[in-house]
């Protein structure tokens, strides 16, 4: 059951991740990579193994086999990504707000939007 | 010796730490820093590539954790190679810089350092996870080094390329941990033993693993489906930084190089040459769709993005032509084209800063000032481009051709390779006439002659003369490291036997 949750939480999330990021205002972009960081997260821990209610210290009393443990490698791994994506996605933001600021809209390409898309 | 390893990475990152207090104390000693930086860099590098010459691979444990648990590093002859190379270009990029740029853009000089920490990282670490670390720093400076003081078109242009990043970043990280899921280990020399010995099952899951990972890397360098993001953002970058940025590509190609040498050499079983034809296909059409866009190309900046695109098609075809010997020719093509990539950004700008208005755009119209100079550089730097005899691109060329004869692949490598080298003759020689011989006006003015915008220029030309006058050398050295790639059984030896020091013994327990 609960690889069928997380399993399919990672789709829904990529799937939203890739729409958002394939629109064309800079702030849908920017929670579409949003989407796709947190789904690749979720992929990186899923990759260590599902396993409920296992620790990845070592604790006395159990033997040091991954018979009972959960794998720690790819915490720390998630942990990186987690941190690198924030900081990703906060110079992502302050860019985008600058050209928003600069050019006077958001859109992720050169060319002004067709009015009746995007009424001002 | 092993130690100093590191110092390649350590060095630009203390040095672009510090140059944040520098900047704040004094702000006008961040020149004369940033160059000291670079030069004991490029002396480092020299001691280390005259070491991996000798044809082993150093290994250097981080935090003295032996190697498939802790994080390695390696040096071969390819990692000090492009070390080196990145040293070589960092100098005359930043000297071309020069003290001004500071107070243009601020924090310039740190981002400079750490960039070339990212760059130096991913070329000498041997862990798939760290790679990527490395990949994101070079990145996130890159972004900033891009966008200092950009107009409102720069901006659009950097915001599309660092989407495409992170996107690549992504992929990157579902193919790291789909890795680590079916082989349990990121160590290049660990997957390199155990990704044979993948149960069926999960074969499939690991080749679509790794592939995917050939795919983050030719997104960074910039293989055609997945390359039209560069084109815009490298037109738009100032020129120091569009000249260091000619290595970035070089990034994606080395990433490309270590890891079919390391997992999908000959002795791979299900991995053996993972992606050849493909990358080959697609090196192919990367070369001629960059050939038609110098042909369109509308400023001088952008015919040497396009030219860039097409030297790294060129290294993929030229890596994964099925089958050959064209490994050694591709390195030597390698420190050719990084050069001189370097050197076409910087004379561009050059020609821009002294054309008035119409800066480097390929009209009619005034000469730049001093307008035999400029010419003649801009001569030497296209004939070497085109491969025309005594400048680098011929001996490169020459190489990589000569030793694909009798390949599969060759007539097609042949006759795109040459038949774009004459397109490109043809785009470089439209665009030099337009600037200097159509001339409808006077040149401006003539603004002083900035001796260290010249020297920088004069270096990258010094280095593709260097390249021809000692070929025998470079081109000995090259066949060296390409036997090295073609047998990484001593990288995968070298990585996983080096134990860790000894810890002192305790004295008074």
């Amino acid at each position: 059951m609960i690889e069928l949750l997380l399993s399919s939480g990672i789709g829904v999330l990529t799937a939203g991740g890739v729409w958002l990021c394939l629109r064309r205002r800079t702030f849908d972009v920017v929670l579409g990579l949003t989407l796709l960081s947190y789904a690749v997260n979720l992929f990186i821990f899923a990759m260590g193994r599902v396993r409920v209610g296992a620790l990845p210290i070592l604790r006395p009393g159990a033997a040091p086999t991954l018979e009972h443990y959960t794998d720690p490698l790819p915490q720390a791994l998630v942990l990186t990504a987690i941190v690198i994506g924030f900081a990703m996605t906060a110079l992502l933001l302050a860019l985008s707000l600058k050209g928003r600021f600069a050019r006077g809209e958001d859109t992720c390409d050169d060319a002004p939007p067709p009015p009746e898309e995007y009424p001002r | 010796m092993t130690a100093w390893l590191i110092a390649p990475f350590l060095l630009p990152l203390a040095a672009g730490a510090l140059l944040l207090f520098v900047e704040r104390v004094a702000p006008r000693a961040q020149f004369a820093f940033g160059v000291a930086a670079v030069v004991a860099l490029l002396a480092i590098d020299v001691r280390l590539l005259e070491h991996a010459s000798a044809g082993q691979v150093d290994a250097y444990l981080l935090g003295n954790w032996p190697a498939p648990f802790g994080i390695a590093l390696a040096l071969d002859r390819l990692s000090a190679l492009m070390l080196l190379l990145t040293a070589a270009i960092a100098l005359p990029s930043l000297l071309y810089a020069g003290p001004r740029w500071a107070a243009r853009a601020p924090h310039f000089h740190a981002f400079f350092q750490l960039q070339l920490a990212g760059l130096n990282g991913a070329f000498l670490t041997a862990d798939l996870f760290n790679l990527f670390v490395c990949f994101e720093l070079l990145l996130i400076a890159s972004y900033a080094l891009l966008l200092h003081g950009a107009g409102a078109k720069a901006l659009g242009a950097g915001f599309r390329y660092v989407v495409v990043n992170l996107v690549a970043s992504s992929l990157f990280l579902i193919a790291v941990s789909l890795l680590y899921g079916v082989a349990g280990t990121l160590n290049l020399a660990d997957l390199a033993v155990k990704l044979p010995r993948v149960p069926a099952e999960s074969l499939g899951l690991a080749q679509a693993a790794c592939l995917l990972l050939l795919v983050v890397f030719a997104v960074k360098a910039a293989i055609v489906p997945l390359g039209f993001w560069l084109p815009a953002a490298y037109r738009n970058a100032p020129a120091p930084v569009a000249a260091l940025f000619a290595l970035m590509t070089k990034v994606g190609v080395y990433a490309i190089l270590r890891v079919s040498s390391v997992l999908f050499g000959t002795e791979a079983g299900a991995f053996a040459e993972l992606g050849r034809e493909p990358l080959f296909a697609f090196g192919l059409v990367t070369i001629a769709v960059a050939a038609v866009g110098a042909w369109a190309a509308r400023r001088l900046a952008g015919l040497a993005a396009m030219l860039v695109t097409m030297s790294a098609g060129t290294l993929v075809a030229a890596i994964a032509l099925p089958g050959s010997a064209a490994l050694p020719g591709a390195v030597f093509y390698l420190a050719h084209s990084a050069a001189i990539g370097a050197a076409l950004f910087l004379v561009a700008d050059a020609i821009a800063d002294r054309r008035g208005e119409l800066r480097d755009l390929l009209v009619a119209g005034p000469p730049p000032a001093h307008p035999a100079l400029w010419a003649l550089l801009f001569l030497a730097l296209a004939a070497a481009i085109a491969g025309i005899p005594p400048l680098s691109g011929f001996v490169a060329k020459f190489t990589m051709l000569a030793g694909s004869v009798g390949a599969p692949g060759a007539p097609a490598f042949w006759s795109v390779v040459l038949a774009t080298g004459l397109v490109a003759t043809v785009a470089l020689a439209r665009a030099g006439s337009r600037i200097f011989w159509e001339a409808t006006a006077p040149p401006p003015e003539a603004r002083r002659l900035i001796p260290l915008e010249f020297a920088a220029i004069a270096l990258l030309l010094a280095y593709a003369i260097a390249i021809v006058v000692l070929a025998a050398p470079v081109q000995r050295y090259a066949a060296a490291t390409a036997d090295q790639l073609a047998r990484p059984q001593g990288y995968v030896e070298a990585v996983l036997a080096t134990p860790p020091v000894p810890s002192p013994p305790r004295a008074g327990h």
